[in-house]
């Protein structure tokens, strides 16, 4: 996978797949403890207990048209890299939580990637199943909720090209609002310290 | 620019229900990104985003777009089924973003099969 953006699009997809209709992702960037986590939980079916300790093989699969599961493994091996580490819990019948913790500032951290892109493809893709997006960047969260956007919309269908545009923007919005606040608080810390 | 609010999402519902009262088609066609790990390893993000930018800049309202785990032909990917309604679906192999505008204006808007690209006709039996 050439970014995270990749991956969370990607565990999402599995997350569909297991016939979730509600999928959190909750990303939190952490500076003063060096730390970016991705937490992805589902409502989905769940995984059997025999499963859940072969998940990270790469040569296990419950699927029957090839033989491989990469999808895991790779999102463990891209947090390995970066002196982090990948917890997964699941429940039959429950869902699924996955976490993956990296090095922030680790040299061998894969980038972000475009999460807005990543977002609405998981939107448009599956119309039928709710997103929670979260993103914590240390003091400061911005949410975006499709049940929220739901209940406004009635009949029109959320992957409608005007409703994306409105969650595209709404996502613009939020992240440029943290991109803002991190270039003022440096200032701010630096006037303090003077101070 | 103005901060985005649910009083214009309210006006893009309004709007959108009187293009939707104006037009008195259903879908017409549906669009499968195949959205394994191996169709994202290979550039299957990049093919759905230049759908769904297409779909935008055409203004139409007839075309679903959806996504689906991997069908065993990694190898193959990136692969995207276009289903014209009444007609057999078509799989596309090794897309890309080039390739997935082709396909949008000549298959899917002007009805003209991209042979160059097509991987096979009709729907996949797993045995």
């Amino acid at each position: 996978m050439i970014d995270l953006a990749a991956h969370i699009l990607d565990i999402a997809e599995n997350s569909v797949r297991a016939g979730a209709r509600l999928i959190e992702i909750n990303i939190d960037e952490d500076t003063a403890n060096d730390s970016l986590s991705i937490e992805i939980i589902d409502d989905g079916q769940g995984m059997k207990e025999e499963d859940i300790k072969k998940v990270l093989d790469p040569f296990y699969t419950t699927k029957t048209v090839r033989r491989v599961g990469l999808g895991l493994p790779l999102l463990a091996d891209a947090t390995q890299r970066s002196g982090g580490h990948l917890n997964l819990e699941s429940k039959e019948g429950k869902g699924t939580t996955i976490k993956a913790t990296f090095g922030l500032s680790h040299v061998d951290r894969q980038p972000m990637g475009d999460i807005i892109s990543t977002l609405i493809i998981l939107i448009a893709g599956n119309s039928d199943v709710d997103f929670l997006f979260k993103h914590r960047n240390n003091d400061r969260q911005f949410e975006m909720d499709t049940r929220t956007i739901r209940n406004e919309i009635d009949d029109i269908p959320i992957n409608h090209p005007e409703i994306l545009k409105y969650i595209r923007g709404i996502l613009e919005e939020g992240f440029s609002e943290i991109k803002k606040w991190n270039k003022i608080v440096p200032k701010i810390e630096k006037i303090l310290k003077k101070q | 620019m103005a901060k985005l609010t649910i009083d214009d999402l309210k006006k893009i519902k309004a709007k959108v229900h009187k293009e939707m009262s104006l037009r008195d088609g259903d879908r017409r066609v549906k669009i499968t990104v195949h959205m394994g790990t191996c169709g994202i390893a290979s550039g299957a993000k990049e093919v759905m985003d230049t759908l769904l930018q297409e779909i935008e800049t055409a203004k139409v309202n007839d075309v679903v777009v959806t996504t689906s785990g991997c069908m065993g032909l990694c190898s193959r990917e990136p692969l995207v089924t276009v289903e014209v309604i009444k007609q057999e679906p078509i799989k596309y192999e090794y897309m890309n973003p080039n390739k997935m505008r082709q396909v949008f204006k000549k298959h899917i808007l002007e009805g003209e099969i991209q042979t160059p690209f097509v991987l096979a006709k009709g729907s996949e039996v797993i045995k």
